[in-house]
């Protein structure tokens, strides 16, 4: 229930921003040199905090936090859900084509997926934002390859169920039925792997969001001056010893977010899979970590780099 | 199959993985809009400077032969331009940094000990931090202790390394000052220095990949204890020791293994974030460099060394099973 408040939260503060930046008058964009002091630092506590600035202003330009922060949960969850139902649709595709259909397709795609598995995501992230002309837009550019580099976890998964399914007594009644693959996958196999793909989708957000931070975080994610989270800490580091709410405000609210997703999921799967909740089993030699409890998404430890 | 076969198999197909990998780089960072001669030329570039370089790079010819050569250089060392300015590069060659003037194989040797001191640590520290923590969760289940672990494991992985990096700098570096915030002294020249600047990043790390690890303890743990082998051996009167430690830890091993080896391939690839946030200049700060830079070999050579650690690793990890396990008969 803490999941879900959090997740309520962030996803009204990012609604409001436009809301508050009118009630308050603070755009992300305004730079306010009268709020900071001459050393470029904010004046006041907490770097800055006032009836006027929430959360106090940025140093430097003197740019409103609050306004910085509550823009910044529309990038960070615009991105992380975009690019999470770019995996969703991609991993439950192939885990669907694989399972169902068994033989070189299934052969040749788990391949993939290992692959894509194994990938150094976060390396790669980083040297493909180099080479790609500034003409693409960033924000899509993100979702392409977070999404691209997130899909393999869930494609296990709906394999290995999709492969139970495909010989229980209702998927072969219906095949029998002379009913066409296409139909038994859309009808049988997909209302029965539903709850499979919610969890999933739940749990992989987090991963997402901070897999958009880390890359702006590094200086290649969401270009200035669009607010993000990620970038906001990185500047901070520099300031860290005279105003550490810089730090501390979008820092606070990536933790949360993260931390009310990873709730909400894990809430979600115990009611939805109370087999599931547990325990997973491991049964091939691949041992493959997919069906783990949450977060062995390769996108989280790339977060965690 | 018998083993030696087994091995060879998973060898060859590793191999061939590698290779499929390196011609996507290849053809992603060398094909796209991106000229790599035009970055080696350096500022300000006139355009016979420019054609040399290409000339000299050996982008000028066909993208097929580009790939031969590039490849043919991870083998047998290729030598870029002739004559007295011809340069060397020996095998394996995984290109040649004009801005830095070194091999990237050289370079990345010459980053790998930090990367590689940072990895260990971590590993050694999370590695028993967390499994030890699950262990205590799964077997207390539903107490205190229990719920105390899971909170911490999720907070643990909601937590961005880069965060609590820059919070635990602001503790013990600036406020305690007890710590350095950053810095590396090799292993070499004062073992105790250098464990007294990685201590900080090896417990950073280590909170954030240990909560996976205790989170995937406590589960497998609890599914192991359920089975019937378990009640049989306590039915026999074995004492509880012997039952979690010879007949539950035996069944972690595998799945365990794996994600030990894909977490330390991933992170010896480059430990952008955590070196970032200390000042280590370890592989992936070369990576974050030659990003700024545009030194597009560098950014190349070092992401296929990146998946070739992971593919090692996972490769390591495969072997390892029918050792561990003698259930796993190296069947595939």
């Amino acid at each position: 229930m803490i999941g879900l408040a959090l997740v309520v939260f962030f996803v009204a503060l990012a609604a409001l921003a436009p809301a508050f930046s009118a009630i308050t008058g603070n755009s992300p964009y305004a730079y306010n040199p009268d709020a900071l002091g001459p050393d470029t630092a904010p004046t006041g506590p907490l770097g800055g905090v006032s009836a006027q600035h929430w959360f106090g202003v940025e140093p430097r330009t003197g740019r409103d936090l609050f306004a910085i922060v509550s823009y910044g949960a529309q990038v960070s969850l615009l991105i992380g859900l975009a690019s999470t139902a770019v995996s969703i649709m991609v991993g439950v595709a192939v885990g669907l084509i694989a399972g169902f259909y068994g033989g070189v397709a299934d052969r040749l795609l788990s391949r993939l997926t290992d692959i894509i598995f194994g990938f150094p995501f976060l390396i790669f992230a980083i040297a493909l934002s180099a080479t790609v002309p500034a003409s693409v837009p960033r924000p899509l550019l993100l979702i392409l390859v977070i999404g691209f580099f997130g899909w393999p976890s869930i494609a296990r998964v709906v394999r290995s169920e999709t492969l139970s399914l495909r010989e229980r007594g209702f998927v072969r009644a219906a095949a029998a039925q002379g009913i066409g693959s296409g139909r038994i996958i859309i009808r049988e196999i997909i209302p029965n792997i539903l709850a499979t793909i919610i969890v999933f989708t739940t749990v992989s957000i987090p991963g997402k969001i901070g897999a958009e931070a880390a890359l702006s975080f590094l200086g290649v994610g969401v270009n200035p001056p669009t607010p993000s989270w990620g970038r906001s800490i990185s500047d901070a580091i520099s300031w860290v010893q005279v105003d550490p709410m810089y730090l501390i405000f979008p820092g606070m609210a990536l933790f949360l977010v993260t931390l009310g997703f990873n709730m909400f999921g894990d809430g979600l799967r115990d009611a939805l899979d109370p087999s599931e909740a547990e325990a997973s089993t491991t049964t091939s030699t691949e041992a493959a970590p997919a069906a783990a409890p949450v977060s062995t998404d390769p996108l989280s430890a790339g977060g965690q780099a | 199959m018998n083993r030696t076969k087994f091995i060879l198999m998973r060898l060859l197909g590793a191999a061939f993985v590698l290779l499929i990998i390196a011609a996507a780089c290849f053809a992603i960072f060398y094909l796209m809009p991106a000229n790599p001669a035009q970055y080696s030329c350096g500022k300000p570039c006139s355009p016979e400077r420019l054609a040399e370089v290409e000339r000299y790079l050996g982008v000028d010819q066909a993208w097929w032969k580009q790939l031969f050569d590039f490849l043919g250089g991870i083998v047998g060392g290729r030598t870029y331009g002739e004559g007295a300015a011809a340069i060397h590069c020996n095998a394996p060659c995984f290109g040649y940094s004009f801005r830095l003037r070194d091999s990237v194989t050289d370079l990345v040797i010459d980053r790998l000990p930090i990367t590689f001191s940072l990895t260990l640590g971590a590993a050694v520290l999370w590695g028993v931090g967390g499994i030890a923590a699950g262990l205590i969760a799964a077997l207390k289940r539903g107490t205190a202790a229990d719920s105390t672990v899971m909170g911490a494991a999720i907070t643990g992985i909601s937590a961005p390394t880069y965060l609590l990096g820059l919070l635990g700098i602001l503790l013990f570096g600036f406020t305690l000052n007890v710590l350095p915030i950053g810095g590396y002294v090799p292993f070499t020249e004062n073992p105790g220095m250098w464990a007294f600047h990685l201590i900080l990043p090896w417990i950073v790390l280590a909170i954030a990949n240990g909560a996976i690890y205790a989170r995937l303890t406590r589960g497998q743990m609890l599914e192991v204890l359920s089975q019937d082998f378990i009640r049989t051996a306590r039915a026999k009167g074995l004492s509880e020791t012997t039952v979690i430690g010879k007949h539950g830890l035996r069944n972690l091993v595998v799945p365990l293994t794996t994600l030990f080896a894909i977490d330390i391939g991933g992170l010896l690839g480059g430990a952008v974030i955590t070196e970032k946030v200390f000042g280590l200049g370890g592989v992936g700060t070369l990576l974050l460099e030659a990003v700024s830079n545009l030194d597009i070999q560098v950014i190349v050579g070092v992401t296929l060394f990146a998946a070739a650690v992971v593919i090692i690793a996972n490769l390591l990890a495969d072997l390892s099973y029918s050792l561990l396990d003698p259930r796993i008969k190296a069947v595939r």
